[in-house]
């Protein structure tokens, strides 16, 4: 079993390599075929692994495989190595399966693309560079996985590359997280120093022995790495490349919101948990930026007219929820959350592309409208969708995974009612866009006609998805509807175990008021959007949800603090005025030769002149000493 | 002796392509391509025979009297870190020769000569262990480059012959002084008037001197480089120079400066490093960073590759004044994969020119679709520039940064705002030329066959050196312990 869990990020990068070298002489079913396949056995691979692994757990709680030495040198070795444990588990089979659905959606929804192949190339590239970020065992290595989706990500995001716009947000995505990434390898410099290695193991072994809880290098170690996630993750302050993000394909913000990308800082914080339980500020934080996130990002959603755009803020919210519980230490509850927002984000993603593709690349949802009827499957699997992500009590698998995250933001020993009331107030948001989405796109009028229905190789991912979106809750219930608990003993050995706090509300107030607050937003979002007894102006046109509309104004700070002073400063020396010091030297050099060369004028009277008056000077000059 | 013949070789097949050039052009191009071979295969047989572990301070050495009445020696030497430097001279020599193929058409005799001859001074500087000879070979490879840029190369190419001619030559004599006042000073002390690399090691002088004297040869190297504020010459000489003296100017000849300082400045002045060394750091602080906002500003392609040059110089300096082996090993794979990455960007800027009849940013745009080949090669060669993981450059940068962490935490961490810079500049490429709107009404070709094996050759190059660094590092490792022993134990 050790020996083949390279496979898993080496197939879909074989496929990529093929695809790259030899896409001229493969036919497009070729492509497609190598492309979904290549994933779908990464997939397959994932699973038998998954069943060895719970059938026979490996000693030591993983599986390792080491194929070389990357480098060593001056004390320093990172391994091109591989390590499959729980949580490794979980990531992998998140990214293969959904992944590979999301190929085999796009088969279809780019079949008249002219860039098909490249579309094949970049997205198994991508699906092989977030295994090698969840597969490494070491933080360099993890590293290359890193930079490589965010290659990936500004490769699909500008894939449609002759619309400047399309390229545009494309580098804006690719350069805010890489401001993250760099705060991240300055983190890697400090881990270095201080441990001598990056190999993820013995930095968890070794951190508690030679840092003590809030020393300062460990505080700043955990900020530093923190600084990636926010970035890869798109949390504040760096969530601004995701709105963005949408100019590419739509079955690419499936991948990036939902299976990869935005998932690999929660990773990083889980997978470098004992780092920053050693930094209990940096997890406040954590906590703190989880919380303003999703309730930014919740506001920003609901005034969107983009259909895409209302999802990519929703991702932007649930990660927000994720790093919340990071942030007061419930990791199951992230990882959990994490899993079952990849099945339901990526089925509104690709029910949104395919929407948006049948009725010709229209994103606005005002000018949608009745589609109940015109698109039957699709109009059923993106309400389990949007039930899941507005956390239907009892039915979908969103409730038991936000549920859990509520809970513990209260109950957890290092949580606050301030964080549950954020996560709650989030809730509400949350339910209102989905179903103000919902309303708008499937109900009403029909304004725009969809050509015809989707193929079965677009609606059967759809299905898969929806089915998950589901069922994916039964597997972790909470602790008083049932004892069915199998994710978090799964993942038990990964994490260290939740301190609850002594005092707070017994669970089940906390979960009827999450159920109420889910029914409610929504019936309030039939009130508002669909037999508008409520006037839904204040959401539509006033100033605040312009402002909201704008993503709070981060875009025009960030272009006014960074973006325009760069230019400007680029501009203003566009000459580099070092230069203008030599050619000036030059000048002058030049100058004083003009000068003195035209004493050399060629008349002998001159001449004579000269030298009379040189001589009288000297002359004086010594009889004077 | 076989090190002599590799110097003899390049000279003797620069003078016969020079007289081929009179009954053929096209024999100059096969002569030249054979004796780089030829000095390609003597190298990796002395790989084979030798290793690169064998223990020994030197491969192969060679020593003979030259003029023993100064303390001349003809005195050549190879360690792993030479050999390595060598693999890259003939590297890229022969891809300036592929690349020149069809491009150069006048004197095509004289032209090969002046190329060959480039390269066998800077055969001879990776190779010298006399100051004197290394002086000699420095000066050799100045010359033909000055007739290579002023006779080959593009609209102001008579200002930038002079320019680079001006810096260098100065720069160069400055070093001049130092290596006498060197040899001066050791014959005083010590009675022994020699200008051996291994005798002048460990010279004791004061302070005040050793300082001045070291200024002398930073000046040479800085200027080569180059470092800001002396890298005015660059841009120009850079873009006015034909693509095969680009190339060589760029991926090779800026080389011999970071090997000069790691060869001689660093164990030759150990004290006057050790105060410098902060300012040395800034210095590639600057680089970096302000390499980076000229690059940024630029509409010519060709110009902004080459500044991309000062901000991978800049990571250099800082590599070399952190002084310790991290930072020292990753200077040597920037060394390389620098030379590579690009080498592979000036040759894109030279296709791109050449097909489009303009440098000028403003008229590229949306070039993918007509030659999707170039763009991926762009693409990847970008991707290098700005240090992405699984190429050369990343490994390179890493181990300079960490290494420049372990010396100066400050410095390493505002150097690493370069990686963003870098970026910035970087993508500005693939959006100019490649994506967005199609501003060009000519039609251009795909890369030829020809072309697409010289690039696909460097992109191999680059994917080895970022996948599988460990041989280089190894072969590296005795020059690097060498050095660092040679200024550890002047210091203490």
């Amino acid at each position: 079993m050790t020996t083949f869990i390279w496979l898993i990020p080496v197939l879909p990068l074989i496929s990529f390599l093929i695809n790259v070298l030899f896409n001229r002489v493969i036919p497009r079913r070729g492509i497609a075929l190598l492309g979904v396949g290549s994933v779908a056995l990464s997939a397959l691979i994932t699973i038998i692994a998954g069943i060895k692994f719970l059938s026979i757990p490996p000693a030591g709680g993983a599986y390792t495989t080491t194929i070389y030495t990357w480098l060593s040198t001056g004390g320093f070795t990172a391994d091109i190595a591989f390590r499959m444990d729980a949580l490794t588990l979980v990531f992998c089979f998140v990214i293969t399966f959904v992944g590979a659905l999301i190929h085999l959606y796009s088969v279809e929804f780019m079949k008249d693309d002219d860039g098909f192949a490249r579309f094949f190339a970049y997205m198994n590239l991508f699906v092989s560079s977030m295994l090698i970020l969840v597969l490494s065992n070491n933080l360099l290595l993890l590293y290359l996985g890193w930079e490589g989706v965010g290659l990936c990500s500004y490769l699909l995001i500008g894939f449609w590359y002759k619309d400047p716009a399309n390229d545009y947000a494309a580098r804006k995505a690719f350069i805010v997280t890489r401001i993250g990434d760099t705060f991240m390898i300055v983190g890697l410099f400090l881990l270095v120093i201080t441990f001598g290695t990056l190999n993820i193991d013995t930095l968890l072994r070794q951190a508690p022995l030679v840092w003590s809880s809030g020393s300062p290098v460990a505080v700043i170690a955990a900020l530093l790495l923190l600084g990636g996630a926010l970035g890869k993750s798109a949390q504040l302050p760096l969530q601004t490349w995701l709105p963005d993000a949408m100019a590419g394909p739509s079955p690419v913000s499936a991948l990036i919101h939902a299976a990869t990308m935005v998932t690999a800082g929660v990773y990083l914080i889980a997978r470098l948990n004992v780092l920053f339980i050693l930094a209990p500020e940096v997890l406040a934080a954590i906590a703190i930026i989880g919380a303003a996130t999703l309730l930014i990002a919740g506001f920003s959603a609901l005034t969107q007219h983009d259909l895409k755009r209302v999802l990519a803020y929703s991702t932007i919210s649930q990660i927000g929820y994720m790093f919340l519980a990071l942030g007061v230490g419930a990791w199951s509850a992230a990882i959990f959350h994490f899993m079952i927002h990849a099945f339901f984000k990526a089925l509104l993603f690709l029910g949104a592309g395919s929407i948006i593709l049948l009725l010709h690349e229209e994103h606005d949802m005002h000018k949608m409208g009745g589609l109940r009827k015109k698109m039957p499957i699709v109009f059923l699997t993106f309400l389990i969708g949007g039930a899941s992500l507005s956390a239907l009590p009892l039915i979908t698998a969103g409730f038991y995974s936000k549920d859990q995250i509520l809970w513990f933001s209260l109950a957890s020993g290092i949580g606050s009612k301030w964080l549950w009331l954020a996560g709650i107030a989030g809730a509400l948001l949350t339910s209102l866009y989905t179903f103000r989405m919902i309303f708008l796109v499937f109900f009403g009028e029909a304004k725009t006609e969809p050509k015809h229905q989707p193929g079965p190789l677009m609606t059967i991912p759809l299905i898969i998805l929806a089915a998950l979106s589901l069922i994916g809750g039964f597997i972790e219930l909470p602790h008083n509807l049932g004892p069915v608990h199998l994710f978090s003993r799964l993942l038990e050995p990964v994490f260290p175990a939740l301190i609850l706090s002594e005092s707070h509300a017994p669970e089940w107030i906390i979960q009827v008021i999450s159920a109420l607050i889910a029914i409610g937003g929504i019936y309030l979002a039939y009130l508002l959007f669909n037999k508008k007894t409520l006037s839904s102006n204040v959401i539509e046109k006033s100033r605040l949800s312009h402002f909201f509309y704008q993503g709070w104004g981060f875009d025009w700070l960030y272009n006014k603090l960074f973006v325009l002073p760069l230019v400007w400063l680029s501009q203003i020396d566009k000459k580099d005025f070092i230069d203008k010091f030599y050619s000036s030297l030059a000048h002058a050099v030049n100058y004083s030769g003009t000068l003195l060369s035209r004493t050399q004028n060629g008349k002998l009277r001159w001449y004579v002149m000269v030298m009379v008056a040189g001589l009288i000077l000297l002359l004086t000059i010594m009889l004077n000493l | 002796m076989i090190l002599t013949y590799l110097i003899i070789i390049l000279m003797a097949g620069g003078a016969a392509a020079w007289i081929a050039g009179k009954w053929s052009s096209l024999l100059p191009r096969y002569i030249s391509l054979a004796t780089l071979l030829i000095d390609a295969v003597i190298l990796l047989i002395v790989l084979a025979h030798e290793g690169l572990n064998s223990g020994k301070i030197w491969v192969v050495e060679y020593n003979a009297a030259w003029i023993p009445r100064f303390g001349v020696s003809f005195h050549l030497a190879m360690d792993g870190l030479s050999m390595l430097m060598l693999f890259l001279t003939f590297f890229i020599g022969l891809i300036a020769i592929l690349i020149s193929w069809k491009e150069i058409t006048v004197k095509t005799g004289f032209f090969h000569f002046n190329l060959l001859w480039i390269l066998a001074g800077i055969t001879g500087v990776f190779l010298s262990m006399d100051l004197f000879l290394f002086y000699f070979f420095w000066e050799v490879m100045l010359i033909p480059m000055y007739f290579l840029i002023g006779i080959w190369g593009n609209e102001k190419r008579i200002y930038a012959s002079y320019k680079f001619f001006l810096f260098t030559q100065a720069s160069g004599l400055l070093m001049f002084l130092s290596i006498l006042g060197l040899y001066l000073i050791h014959g005083s002390t010590t009675g022994v008037y020699t200008f051996d690399y291994q005798q002048l090691l460990g010279t004791h002088m004061s302070a005040t001197m050793e300082m001045l004297l070291m200024c002398g040869f930073l000046a040479a190297f800085l200027v080569k480089l180059p470092v800001v504020p002396f890298h005015s010459w660059l841009p120009d000489t850079y873009t006015e120079a034909p693509l095969a003296g680009t190339l060589i100017l760029a991926s090779v000849m800026s080389k011999t400066a970071a090997y000069g300082l790691l060869r001689f400045v660093m164990p030759v002045f150990p004290h006057a490093v050790a105060s410098f060394a902060p300012f040395g750091m800034i210095l590639g602080i600057v680089g970096i960073l302000y390499g980076a906002k000229l690059a940024f500003a630029q509409t010519d392609l060709k110009r902004l590759v080459a500044y991309s040059s000062v901000n991978h110089m800049g990571f250099i300096v800082l590599g070399v004044f952190a002084v310790n082996e991290l930072a020292y090993q990753g200077v040597i794979m920037q060394i390389i994969a620098h030379g590579v990455s690009t080498g592979a960007l000036f040759i894109i800027a030279g296709q791109l020119s050449e097909r489009l009849k303009t440098r000028d940013l403003s008229s590229m745009g949306g070039l993918w679709t007509q030659a999707p080949v170039l763009g991926t090669m762009g693409l990847i060669f970008v991707m290098a520039s700005l240090g992405l993981p699984g190429m050369g450059n990343f490994i390179a940068e890493f181990l300079i940064l960490l290494g420049t962490f372990k010396s100066s935490v400050l410095f390493a961490s505002i150097a690493s705002v370069g990686l963003i810079a870098g970026t910035i500049y970087a993508v500005r490429i693939m959006q100019k030329v490649f994506f967005g709107k199609e501003n060009s009404p000519m039609k251009i070709k795909d890369l030829s066959i020809r072309e697409s094996i010289i690039l696909g050759v460097m992109v191999i190059a680059i994917f080895i050196l970022g996948l599988f660094p460990q041989p280089f590092l190894n072969s590296a490792k005795p020059a690097v312990t060498k050095i660092l022993h040679a200024n550890e134990k002047t210091v203490l």
